[in-house]
């Protein structure tokens, strides 16, 4: 194996592009040590980008969103209090991810571009439009983050192509978001379903949302029909009610050691809807 | 020479204080040394291959490319590890199942090892060795392996204890049968009767430190084992039985031990490290991964149980019944007698059978794990205790003192009770504040007691006073969990000297005489034994040599509070003489003082214990969270209360982890899904409260400080406590463990569905 | 053969090690640098008995490639012991008795002590949380909470004074 550490992008993405056998992003190598170690992957090349500086930080942007670099640790991202106010939700959706140790270590784009349908920073991701800034052999591109996943495992990034940061768009005035997942532990476990809303209000009714569901498909999946479900409403028990419905109706999960299809089917909808009700109060909103 | 070992009801000096432990401030600096901290030169590293199927023919096994890759020094298949002649029964099993013998019984079975010069070409040999498997039909329920379509793992093994005997082999290894009285005239004279089945999933004992060992035979066929064990005599005789060599050329030294309860008492990969070491002659290193540790060693039984119990109006217990299946993994064992055993034993039942199966499923070999087989029964038992109650409206706490095992009673296993704590407990746990204590919506709070035996067995120990008057003391019982603090006091103690003037060492194999393991819950109790008499024995010859000292007769000296004194006014004008007096003058005086100890501890004295516990279900997804947890436990006599507490919290912990998520899942291709700590789901420090303690200490009269096992019994109440607690709090009554989200959620949606007509099945 | 060298700092001292570049930091602490406090329960960052820090962030050494080491600095359970006292934290667990076998305690101090340099006053529930990568079986962690409150106290005492 050769391990190498550029200090630019568009050198990292050289050597993953010039690497003719199995090659890998090293970003917090908590997904990627793991699976070295269990012998499911033995990479020829494995490319650290913890030295690259465009990826070493959080920075506000001039639109008033967020660009999160994608070598950017799991606590840098919980202390950032700018980011912790305008995206409590994806903030808590990284926080989330495993103990001190592995926040120590965990990036956001390594949540996404692992591709598991549990990982538990890319619904809350989803739900606030989220996109990632891609850099390849053939230039620069953005990507929304729901196309990151195109299953468990896989990606739709090119050979060569490797995410430099995340980018969060401005938060629209009287808006909120949230993430809950549900684990058997209160920490150091994998969501066996994971529910992000985000909502914005004007004069206390629902005018736009997003709703992302985790670990009950192939990849977390945007739920369209319960976002509608709640716009136009004051979060009322009837809107509720229809969003729990929209969510549960748009599972198709597997039952596997982590849970069940009858599980993660009722308790999407329960998770949904309190995440709703945190982020409608986030948004100003009062039930 | 003989000592009596019953109960002197002494008032202590030194027992009873909570002094810091000898190894405390290696293990604070990473100083001490485990399993996987030992050295030697040219050492190799030592790596396993496993089989992936639950049980298959192994047709054939090509070593030869591992063999030529350039760093390899040894390949050992079942070949290199022959049964050594007369070789039968257990140790048979233990060498199958330490490497497969023409077939892999199960996900994870060793199949060839290898021993290269770093871990990188020891992995590149693993992939280079290739296995002709021929896949067979597996079985990995117990409730499946008993079915008579079942597929047979071992062709050899025929039903004991039935009769007639069985014409044709299958899977249940053993029937057995303990009991009082006749349980269906018990049965018609109950008011009530409460009928119900129960299954448990197996759990890991779950030690942080994987199995390993540094293995180093010569060529002349002596050798060490540097290694982490419960009982390096019992490694070593194990070892060499299974390797063919002379016990005594095998020296085995216990490293610190990194956790074990139960599962270090077994020899696992320790006999392969020995057989690659032996093949290349070189010191071999074998250190078992994390994902090794769940696949190929030690897990519980997986059970399911028929409990049948019946009471008067009254609250009296009249007839009990229960037959419990034990999966023993894939080869069999005595767990599902042990279950049979503790499974009543708090109890005072007229008319009582319980009936255990051993069988076999292509799961790894079953292991202890603290208190072996009782946290399952008393899950069935104490669960149905409170349904009981509940039928015939008495309180349960109130039900289980009425109906409690107390002393001159029989037991349903054979012995009459001595003074035992069952009853003393679940007074504490009545008159406990936590039993008042409000509780909150959707928050229940259960209690349930447990039995564990506690061992004593062979023990031996030296004391040696050095020239300035320090004390070592040398047993050969592995500290698992602060006993060398607590023997350091026994000596303390029983010399009258500073607990600081003691040091405790652990001997290796050639130290020593033989010393069965630290399990039963027997280190502090028998190795603490063994220490006071040995003690006695060095108070013997202080009083030889302080009547030498005085040329008085040996008659005149007595030893107290430390110091030889002369008694009688003839000697009056005669100062006391310290232990270290004498010792400084022993060069002189007939040379080292020492005392010595063997004995078979008898007397080991049995445990009770009573648990609270307090719980909250989020009823919409099935979630829990353990509030409050309460301890109540006889020790006999708490030598250090900070260790006996712990050995209570820990096994409390345990307990908790296997109530609610801990379980081995298999696939239907029969391979373990999840053997990693991320997905078995131990409890993490935020799962849990603080865990009360309430120590009482009812002396046992088989041990001269009245000391009773403590380390087991902790981990038996809390299965049934939480299975109670959330029936309490949600009003669904579980029968299946672990009492996972999704199990919890699906028994309370059929409840809800039942429209909360009686509890349901989960 | 290939290989990387590795210039470090670990528990301030200046030290180098040569390793193949899939190795991982835990192994070339023990193995090639002989810090034998830095445990392996797992491999796979679910224990937490092999934390150290890493440029002063709290990391399990099993999920980092030794190679990354470069230039950065390490501090390990063996330098927690300064002047030759024993941290308070260490004083805590052998006065509090929070270790049974002991196996995960280099792994606990150096996590509870990476709490305590941020936040020196945490409440049960924050020391729950920031000790919920470390895996206990023996102690069921409640001694292991009373040790670092006491520490913790001990410490803001000693600083206060």
């Amino acid at each position: 194996m050769r391990y190498e550490a550029p200090t630019t992008s568009s050198e990292a993405a050289a050597l993953l592009a010039a690497e003719t056998g199995e090659a890998f992003v090293l970003a917090g190598g908590t997904d990627l040590l793991v699976r070295m170690k269990n012998l499911m992957v033995e990479p020829e090349l494995v490319v650290d980008v913890k030295r690259i500086d465009a990826m070493r930080s959080i920075e506000a942007t001039t639109d008033g969103g967020f660009r999160i670099g994608a070598a950017v640790p799991g606590i840098e991202v919980g202390e950032h209090e700018a980011l912790g106010r305008a995206w409590p939700g994806v903030v808590e959706a990284v926080q989330l991810i495993g103990s001190d140790q592995i926040q120590g270590r965990c990036t956001i784009a390594g949540n996404v571009c692992n591709a598991s349908p549990a990982a538990d920073t890319t619904p809350a991701l989803i739900a606030a439009d989220a996109q990632v800034e891609i850099v390849g052999p053939k230039g620069r591109r953005t990507l929304p983050v729901a196309s990151v996943a195109t299953g468990p495992g896989k990606t739709s990034l090119a050979k060569g192509e490797l995410v430099e940061a995340i980018l969060l768009p401005p938060r629209p005035a009287h808006s909120g978001d949230a993430y809950l997942r549900f684990t058997p532990r209160t920490e150091m476990d994998i969501a066996v379903v994971g529910a992000a809303v985000s909502l914005t209000l004007k004069d206390g009714v629902i005018t736009a949302a997003r709703v992302a569901l985790g670990a009950i498909a192939p990849t977390a999946i945007e739920v369209e029909a319960a976002a509608a479900a709640i716009i136009g409403s004051k979060l009322d028990d009837g809107a509720i009610a229809a969003l729990v419905a929209a969510c549960s109706a748009a599972c198709k999960p597997i039952d596997d050691k982590r849970g069940t299809i009858e599980y993660r089917t009722e308790v999407a909808g329960v998770l949904a809807k309190r995440a709703a009700m945190i982020a409608f109060e986030r948004a100003g909103g009062s039930r | 020479m003989k000592h009596d070992n019953s109960y002197t009801g002494q008032d202590f000096k030194v027992i009873g204080t909570r002094v810091k432990r000898p190894d405390g401030i290696d293990k604070v600096t990473g100083r001490a040394r485990y399993g996987a901290d030992a050295s030697l030169p040219g050492q190799l590293v030592g790596r396993v291959l496993r089989s992936p199927h639950a049980h298959a023919r192994i047709k054939a096994i090509d070593i030869s490319k591992a063999e030529a890759l350039p760093g390899v020094k040894a390949v050992v298949t079942a070949d290199d590890m022959p049964v050594p002649e007369g070789l039968s029964g257990d140790l048979k099993h233990t060498l199958e199942n330490s490497m497969a013998r023409g077939r892999a019984l199960y996900d994870g079975h060793a199949v060839a090892a290898v021993a290269a010069i770093d871990a990188k070409t020891a992995r590149k040999a693993l992939q280079l060795i290739e296995v002709d498997y021929e896949p067979l039909p597996h079985v990995t329920d117990v409730d499946a392996a008993m079915q008579p379509d079942a597929p047979v793992i071992h062709d050899w093994l025929y039903t004991s204890g039935v009769d007639p005997k069985p014409e044709k082999p299958s899977n249940v290894a053993q029937r057995t049968e303990f009991g009082l009285g006749d349980i269906d005239a018990g049965f018609a004279e109950a008011d009530v009767v409460i009928e119900r089945s129960y299954k448990t999933e197996a759990t890991h004992q779950g030690y942080i430190e994987p199995h390993a060992c540094l293995a180093n035979i010569r060529p002349d066929g002596s050798g060490e084992l540097w290694v982490t064990t419960q009982g390096p005599f019992v490694y070593r005789n194990v070892c060499a039985q299974l390797l063919g060599m002379d016990i005594a050329k095998l020296k085995v030294t216990s490293s610190e031990i990194g956790g074990g309860f139960g599962g270090k008492t077994h020899v696992w990969a320790e006999p392969v490290a020995l057989a690659l070491s032996r093949k290349a002659n070189r010191p071999v290193k074998l250190v078992m991964t994390r994902e090794e540790v769940f696949r190929a060693s030690g897990p519980t039984s997986s059970t399911s149980m028929d409990i049948k119990l019946g009471a008067t109006r009254d609250g009296k217990l009249v007839a009990a019944r229960a037959e419990m299946r034990y999966g023993n993994g894939a080869f069999p064992g005595i767990w599902g007698m042990l279950s049979c055993m503790t499974s009543f034993a708090c109890y005072e039942i007229a008319n009582c059978k319980a009936i255990g199966y051993d069988v076999v499923q292509n799961r790894p070999k079953v292991a202890a794990y603290r208190a072996p087989s009782a946290p399952m029964a008393a899950f069935g038992v104490e669960s149905a205790m409170d349904e009981l109650a509940a039928a015939i409206g008495m309180d349960p706490v109130e039900f289980r003192l009425k109906n409690a095992s107390k002393e001159g009673g029989q037991s349903h296993y054979g012995p009459v009770w001595g003074p035992i704590g069952i009853r003393a407990t679940l007074e504490a746990v009545r008159d406990h504040p936590h039993m008042k204590a409000p509780l909150g919506p959707n928050q229940g709070r259960g209690m349930a007691c447990g039995f564990w035996f506690n061992i004593g067995g062979q023990t031996c120990s030296d004391l040696n006073v050095g020239i300035d008057g320090t004390v070592t003391l040398t047993v050969g019982t592995v500290d698992v969990g602060g006993s060398r603090a607590s023997l350091g006091l026994i000596a303390a103690e029983e010399l009258g000297i500073p607990y600081e003037q003691v040091q405790v060492n652990i001997a290796d194999t050639g130290s020593l005489g033989h010393n069965d393991m630290t399990e039963g819950s027997r280190g502090t109790f028998s190795s603490g034994m063994a220490a006071i008499f040995a003690a006695r024995n060095t108070i013997e010859v202080l009083r030889e040599r302080a009547a030498k000292m005085w040329g008085i007769p040996v008659e005149d000296v007595i030893w107290e509070a430390g110091q030889a004194k002369a008694k009688g006014s003839e000697h009056s004008n005669l100062p006391p003489l310290s232990l270290k007096d004498i010792a400084a003058k022993s060069p002189k005086t007939g040379g080292p003082i020492a005392g010595h100890n063997e004995v078979v501890a008898d007397g080991a004295g049995v445990s009770f214990a009573s648990h609270i516990c307090d719980i909250e279900v989020d009823p919409e997804t099935g979630a829990t969270k353990v509030l409050r947890y309460t301890v109540v436990q006889d020790a006999g006599k708490a030598i250090h209360p900070d260790y006996v507490e712990g050995q209570f919290q820990g096994g409390a912990a345990q307990g908790i982890g296997w109530a609610l998520n801990e379980e081995y899942i298999y696939g239907e291709d029969g391979r373990l899904q999840n053997p990693g700590f991320l997905d078995y789901r131990m409890p993490v420090c935020s799962d849990l409260p603080f865990i009360d303690t309430k120590i009482l200490e009812i002396p046992n009269p088989g041990h001269p400080y009245g000391v009773r096992g403590v380390g087991e019994t902790s981990i038996v109440p809390p299965l049934a406590a939480i299975g109670n607690a959330l029936s309490n709090a949600v009003g669904v009554r579980m029968h299946h463990v672990p009492m996972s989200p999704p199990r919890i959620l699906k028994a309370l949606r059929e409840d809800r569905r039942a429209n909360r007509g009686p509890a349901k099945v989960a | 053969m290939s290989g990387v060298l590795v210039t470090t700092t670990i528990n301030g001292d200046a030290v180098q090690f040569a390793c193949p570049e899939e190795e991982t930091l835990l192994d070339a602490l023990r193995d090639r640098v002989g810090l034998l406090g830095v445990k392996e329960g797992c491999g796979t960052g679910d224990c937490g008995a092999c934390s150290i820090t890493l440029d002063g962030r709290l990391v399990c050494s099993c999920l980092v490639l030794a190679a990354e080491a470069e230039g950065r600095e390490i501090g390990t359970v063996e330098g927690l012991v300064e002047g030759g006292k024993l941290h308070p934290l260490q004083e805590s667990f052998i006065s509090h008795a929070a270790l049974q076998c002991g196996i995960c305690t280099p792994g606990f101090l150096v996590a509870a002590k990476s709490l305590l340099d941020r936040n020196p006053d945490p409440t049960e529930t924050e020391i729950r949380y920031a000790l919920a990568g470390n895996l206990c079986r023996c102690t069921g962690y409640d001694k292991i909470v009373r040790a670092v409150q006491n520490a913790a106290k001990e410490m803001r005492t000693a600083k206060s004074a």
